[in-house]
């Protein structure tokens, strides 16, 4: 279960939605059944957003934080990746095991997902307006006019200066930051309870991109969303993340709040990360590298998966898989020698 | 004073927008750089930083004579590069080689790693005699890191830093003087970025070479840079030390731009003050009159709509800004690490 982490709740059990976990994913596991041979890309994902909470899933290519919410949001493509177990929860109803119809629901009104390249998320034909008023009409059986409507105020919500025009204008019209803003507008228009975003902000400039994580901050404390906030980079979760949960090979490595993971990673890979970044507030460090190469996922190393690349690796580590256990309060690692990690100096 | 190795003088390069297919009427010019100078000192690296659309790749393929400058020059050692032509280009092209941004795209998928490093060899058989060219790939693989014995791979069997190593590989082959750099660690994933970065000042130092390194990531920019140039809309908004750069900036956008970079530290971000700009850059092909950033600037007056603020050193600051408010102010808190 998922209860090896006891994280703070946050205050947003006082507003009018439900309190408490509002998605949760034990134990996810999804293979990739490809002609080269099986490439196990989640092994055993467990983590939960609330209400109001902005959780940032960190991992690099390859570390399964995608398809974790693709399997989340069902969109997973099937053949060739395929759910091998584990439940993936939204109000305490496992999504996995519902009815299609069911299942659909929840999408767009519970769960909604932003993606990374708006250009291709969005469809070319169709002008932006009429891709974000389609919701209206078929989810709410709302009139041409009336989804208009709403659509233009989405649009403004999101700070896309004259809406009215902009309705009729197509994607290609847009530029990279308004494209963002018009599918955070789609994607906010079912008004979701929990909402995903998949490297919202990498292919943004970082002037756009400063406006677009201001934006989503904004529209999530209004609504009190859950935010699942999937990216690479380190900076943007120091900036807005209220815990953090850290992926390597397909497993939680670590997770915790947002400052005790920058204060003392507890686990190495967090750690290598952290010291390979340049900062822009720092000058003259010499970056300290991790060595080699993330796993190969159809063949990954028994034991701890870190292994090879790890400066602490005993010969524990290539026998006995870490589990992700509790160190100190609120926070977890799957590293044989987390407690030393967090007990160091 | 060390010597300039590169000197680029109100370097222009513009693309026509045209209009019709077979009258074809010339509608606009994409002004994808306006008047850029600068120079690049033997054995240091500029940075060149500016977002999306501020002509810096372009100005990468105009310093690798790849495209033929709209007006202004490329002096290499006291050469024009833009006039030269035959022998003396090939001569010429030995001495500047380019790392390209995207590690899937610029290896050619048919051909094994020792042919692509071997490639500039073909081209300039003087630096390699055909029986030593085999040895020279396996030096240079090993040089950057890779296996020797990966020699008959093809690119696909490579990761992604892999790759951007087997391309410094081939940059590096002709011993060039000049490496320039279009965006080589952005494609990266943040632990094999460090690598590629470790790896470029280490060959630096080991072979003297002088980089123009470009990219949009300000931090990586800080990290290798001895001199650092801010371009916005095809010109230099600001260009100074790092420190100066970094420390001082006194040009408007580089200050905004500055406080953008979200920083890994969790304990700052309640006192970080970011300055908001609104709004996207403008198009290249009708940039605002006077100073092309008045129109996302919050100093902005009357006198930036009229006069272009020329590039140069203003009251109060110890290095050329493009600002007629050049003001300094403290963005960014540095520390020694």
């Amino acid at each position: 279960m998922s209860d090896i982490l006891v994280s703070e709740q946050s205050a947003a059990g006082a507003s009018g939605r439900p309190s408490g976990r509002l998605l949760e994913v034990d134990d996810l596991r999804v293979e990739f059944r490809t002609r080269d041979g099986v490439a196990k890309v989640i092994n055993g994902v467990t983590y939960h957003v609330d209400a109001g909470e902005t959780l940032a899933v960190l991992g690099e290519s390859g570390s399964g934080k995608s398809v974790t919410a693709q399997t989340i949001m069902g969109i997973l493509d099937t053949p060739p990746g395929f759910v091998t177990g584990g439940q993936v929860r939204f109000h305490g109803k496992d999504m996995l095991a519902m009815p299609f119809e069911e299942r659909r629901r929840i999408r767009g009104e519970g769960i909604a997902m932003i993606f990374q390249d708006a250009l291709s998320a969005l469809n070319p034909v169709f002008t932006v307006g009429f891709q974000i008023a389609e919701q209206f009409r078929v989810r709410r059986g709302m009139s041409r006019s009336d989804a208009k409507k709403r659509a233009i105020e989405m649009l403004d919500q999101v700070k896309i200066p004259n809406a009215k025009g902009r309705y009729s204008s197509y994607p290609h019209q847009f530029s990279g930051g308004m494209r963002q803003r018009a599918m955070i507008a789609m994607s906010l228009a079912l008004d979701p309870e929990v909402l995903i975003a998949d490297e919202p902000t990498t292919a943004l400039d970082v002037t756009v991109q400063a406006q677009i994580m201001d934006l989503l901050a904004e529209l999530q404390r209004e609504r009190q969303m859950g935010l699942i906030l999937i990216t690479h980079d380190l900076g943007v979760v120091a900036d807005v993340a209220d815990r953090i949960a850290v992926m390597y090979a397909g497993r939680i490595v670590e997770e915790a709040n947002v400052y005790d993971l920058y204060a003392k990673p507890a686990h190495p890979y967090t750690m290598g990360l952290i010291n390979s970044i340049p900062r822009l507030d720092e000058k003259g460090q010499q970056l300290r590298t991790i060595k080699g190469l993330p796993p190969n996922l159809m063949n990954i190393p028994p034991g701890c998966p870190f292994n090879p690349r790890c400066p602490m690796a005993q010969p524990v580590c290539r026998e006995k898989v870490p589990p992700l256990l509790q160190v100190g309060s609120g926070r977890a690692s799957a590293c044989h020698f987390a407690e030393e990690l967090v007990n160091r100096d | 004073m060390t010597e300039n190795i590169l000197e680029v003088r109100d370097l222009v390069k513009h693309y026509p927008v045209t209009r019709g297919v077979v009258f074809k009427k010339t509608i606009g010019h994409v002004k994808a750089v306006d008047g850029v100078s600068f120079e690049l000192r033997a054995g240091e690296t500029l940075g060149v930083v500016g977002e999306s659309g501020c002509g810096k790749s372009t100005l990468a393929r105009v310093l690798m004579n790849l495209e033929k400058p709209t007006g202004g020059s490329v002096h290499y050692k006291g050469q024009d590069i833009s006039k030269l032509s035959g022998p003396a280009l090939r001569r010429l092209r030995r001495q500047i080689q380019l790392v390209m941004q995207d590690p899937y795209t610029s290896l050619n998928p048919r051909m094994t790693v020792g042919d692509l490093i071997g490639e500039p060899f073909e081209i300039h058989p003087e630096v390699a005699p055909k029986a030593s060219r085999r040895d020279k790939v396996k030096e240079l693989l090993d040089l950057v890191g890779l296996n020797p014995e990966h020699i008959h791979r093809y690119p696909h069997q490579f990761s992604g830093g892999q790759r951007q190593r087997i391309g410094i590989a081939r940059a590096l082959a002709l011993r060039p003087e000049i490496i320039v750099c279009d965006e080589p660690v952005s494609a990266l994933d943040v632990s094999i970025q460090a690598q590629v970065m470790n790896l470029l000042e280490k060959l630096q130092v080991e072979f003297g070479l002088s980089y123009v390194f470009i990219a949009h990531d300000l931090s990586v920019v800080r990290h290798l840079s001895d001199r650092v140039a801010v371009m916005y809309l095809g010109k230099i908004a600001e260009i100074g030390t790092e420190d100066e750069i970094y420390e001082r900036p006194t040009h408007p956008y580089t200050q905004a731009l500055l406080s953008a970079v979200p920083v890994p530290d969790p304990t700052v971000r309640e006192n970080k003050a970011i300055i908001r700009l609104s709004g996207d850059v403008p198009s290249p092909v009708s940039p605002p009159s006077g100073c092309r950033f008045r129109t996302r600037c919050w100093k902005a007056q009357d006198v930036c709509a009229e006069q272009v603020p020329l590039l140069e050193i203003r009251p109060g600051s110890d290095h050329p800004s493009a600002c007629h408010f050049a003001e300094r102010r403290e963005i960014v808190h540095t520390h020694e690490a």
